[in-house]
């Protein structure tokens, strides 16, 4: 069976903030890390594997990223967490993609692997739109199951899951192949094992470009976008308001009558 | 678009000939054939056919008239023929916009069985309710939904399309807009016509650090999702005008789809639906054990509000991860969220900053948390909730 994952590189912390005079994000000096649904994208990858090769089935991970050059780094860090090779999609007709064409794009680098299954995050925490899985899976016109929150079964047609969602878990079977994303509550993500940091030092990472993907420009990057960002900007600040101290009884009174004045009781 | 049978792989057997709502495929010579003045693209014969020998490509539209797209259009998510709440908040949303375009607001369900829906929002300021009903449709299915909306979409064209940032309407709005090669926002907190007549959709990125502002200038429909609780209700409908009901033709071709519902394990509680609460009383670290949990259920429920958890007590196992509020949680914008032993990371913030108030109970008067709450109580959790919860419990008894 073969798997692929797709991760996106995020900055290590969202506490990003906005240059009016320059009309850029500031994101100087801040690392960046695999974004966190990913990781547990991942685990439930390798997870998968594991299983179907202990039952002595063949079985694959690879990992695939759209990004900057230096999205490397998180494909490196993918394979010391398990994946068994990855590609790197750069190429500059991709900047300033949308979800329509950041779907497209890694819809059109899946195709060439032609896996069985894909795992996504939820959602990226830089964007937050939980957009381009389903995205992905229309373009391929793969089955699709959001908000995995277990893998019940498997087998080579069809796989179970549980789908968290707001009203409780939806037990769904869905066909293979099939693009899935997944919730933090699937699994507890693994440390890197030893020989997992060596394969990432070694490990050769091909980067395809536009047309090895066979993607024409006006569908890719800026130009495949049919959403435009027009403005950024930062949200009104908010400040700490008065603050009490003193013995519980007291506090609980003071609470009690604040609960009263803001008309929740 | 673009559609093409793979020879290769086709081997006649008829499938999508079936499948077809507009009747544009025959077999010929055990090859089917796509009649392209016909097709309209909605891809039942690319799921039904067993052997993937048919592809659907979207290519970018054809610089089409957009002033053909009239109407705002509201999806109306139900769950077992109940509204969601966030759909009345965006006929609020909805029907200011449709005003400013001097159009009509329209709401889309998708269902079976959908005539106490239609009641209920006969009461609110709509001037059409579109019922699409089928018992395949009984319960959310992304592929079914999305072809038979991306259909609906293509076959009377609105303008502007609204969906609830629910599980549901996150997932299928991509669908559908990859579908139709439009442009979708994700997640929306403001929604406003300009003056050229575009809709410019404002949403938070980057955990609520930054704002954006996102149009679609090129093609239509304007599609959003929008986060719950940021509009209010709209007030019920006081003229005669009732919305108009108009039952969709039900196209069965459709209905099919790669998967199948085996079963719905209902989350009966009524505190555990945390993004459509009115108030959420939170537990974090400080709360300490499990057993503690309990007395942060208790204040929720005097209060009729909904109980949140910060990753630290999810992780801990003291409540079920649907609870958690944050970046890896839920985002969640109450009108009180009343954070009890949470110290306020980054990642927390993320989740709840938006919230129109706050209250934070911590013993660490240099919590993080203090910086982001409007009332800051300095104490310990575990003796000021129990005996607030009594204080409201003898409140409400007395009124
Ligand atoms: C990638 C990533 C994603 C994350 N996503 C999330 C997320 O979605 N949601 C989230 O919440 N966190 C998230 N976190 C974790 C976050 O960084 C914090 O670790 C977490 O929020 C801390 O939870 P806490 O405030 O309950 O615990 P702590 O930080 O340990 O704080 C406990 C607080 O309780 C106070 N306290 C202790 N005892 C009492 C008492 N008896 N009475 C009153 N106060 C008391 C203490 O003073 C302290 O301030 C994430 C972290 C990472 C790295
Ligand atoms: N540039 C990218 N490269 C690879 N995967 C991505 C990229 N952007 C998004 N994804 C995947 O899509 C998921 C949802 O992202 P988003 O729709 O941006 O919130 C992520 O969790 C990733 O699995």
């Amino acid at each position: 069976m073969k798997i692929c994952v797709c991760i996106k590189q995020v900055p290590a912390t969202t506490e990003v903030k906005f240059d009016p005079e320059t009309n850029t994000l500031v994101r100087e000096g801040v690392d960046s890390q695999i974004n966190p649904f990913d990781v547990y994208a991942l685990e439930e990858a390798v997870r998968v594997k594991e299983r179907l090769q202990k039952e002595g089935e063949e079985a694959t991970v690879t990992v695939l990223t759209m990004g900057p050059p230096q999205a490397e780094q998180a494909l490196r860090e993918a394979i010391s967490l398990g994946a068994d090779d990855a590609v790197l999609l750069s190429d500059r007709a991709f900047r300033g993609a949308d979800t329509w064409a950041t779907s497209y794009a890694l819809a059109q680098a899946l195709r060439k692997l032609q896996p069985d299954l894909v795992f996504c995050g939820m959602q990226a925490i830089d964007g937050d739109t939980g957009q381009v899985g389903p995205g992905i899976a229309v373009h391929l016109d793969y089955a699709q199951a959001t908000y995995v929150a277990k893998i019940e079964a498997l087998d080579k047609r069809k796989i179970t899951v549980r789908r968290l969602v707001e009203q409780g878990y939806e037990v769904c079977a869905v066909r293979l192949p099939v693009v899935m994303t997944v919730v933090k509550e699937i699994n507890e993500p693994r440390t890197p094992s030893l020989r997992g940091k060596m394969n990432a030092k070694k490990a050769r990472i091909p980067v395809w470009k536009a047309a090895d993907i066979e993607a024409p420009e006006e569908k890719l990057g800026l130009q495949g976008s049919p959403t435009q960002v027009v403005k950024v900007f930062s949200p009104p600040h908010r400040e700490g308001g008065e603050k009490w101290t003193g013995e519980p009884e007291e506090l609980a009174d003071k609470l009690a009558s604040l609960l009263k004045e803001l008309e929740v009781v | 678009m673009a559609i093409r049978v793979i020879e290769e792989k086709c081997n006649g057997c008829g499938l999508c000939t079936k499948n077809c709502p507009q009747m544009a495929i025959a077999v010929d010579n055990k090859k089917a054939i796509i009649d392209l003045e016909v097709c309209n693209y909605c891809g039942a014969c690319a799921a039904a056919c067993r052997f993937r020998a048919i592809t659907i490509e979207v290519d970018k539209q054809a610089q089409e008239d957009l002033s053909q797209y009239r109407g705002v259009w509201v999806f109306g998510e139900q769950f077992r023929g109940k509204v969601a709440p966030v759909v009345l908040e965006l006929v609020g949303a909805g029907r200011k916009l449709a005003d400013a375009r001097n159009t009509e607001l329209a709401v889309v369900v998708l269902g079976s069985d959908l005539s106490a829906a239609a009641r209920e929002l006969s009461e609110y300021p709509v001037d059409k309710v579109y019922l699409y009903e089928a018992p395949e449709l009984a319960h959310y299915d992304g592929e079914r939904y999305s072809r038979v909306l991306g259909d609906l979409v293509r076959a009377l064209k609105p303008e502007i399309l609204l969906a609830g940032a629910t599980t549901t309407g996150r997932s299928f709005m991509s669908q559908v807009a990859i579908k139709l090669y439009t442009g979708l926002t994700a997640d929306c907190t403001g929604l406003e016509i300009g003056d050229d007549g575009l809709l410019y959709q404002t949403r938070p990125a980057y955990g609520g650090n930054i704002m954006a502002t996102i149009l679609c200038p090129y093609t239509r429909p304007q599609m959003a999702t929008v986060r719950h609780k940021v509009f209010p209700l709209p007030p019920k409908r006081t003229n005669g005008k009732a919305p108009e009901v108009v039952h969709l033709n039900v196209k069965p071709q459709l209905h099919s789809s790669r998967s199948e519902l085996l079963d719905f394990i209902e989350q009966v509680e009524t505190t555990v639906n945390i993004v459509e609460a009115d108030i959420i009383v939170s537990g974090g670290r400080g709360i300490q054990d499990p057993a503690n949990f309990a007395l942060i259920e208790a204040l929720a429920k005097a209060l009729g509000g909904a109980v949140g958890a910060s990753r630290a007590a999810v992780d801990a196992g003291w409540i079920p991860y649907a609870h958690q509020v944050g970046q890896t949680g839920k985002t969640v914008c109450p009108k009180l969220y009343i954070a009890c032993g949470i110290s306020g990371a980054v990642q927390h913030l993320a989740g709840m900053s938006s919230s129109d108030t706050i209250i934070a109970i911590n013993k660490d008067p240099d919590a993080p948390i203090f910086q982001v709450a409007n009332f800051g109580f300095v104490g310990d959790c575990l003796e000021i909730v129990p005996l607030l919860t009594r204080k409201i419990e003898a409140l409400r008894g007395r009124a």
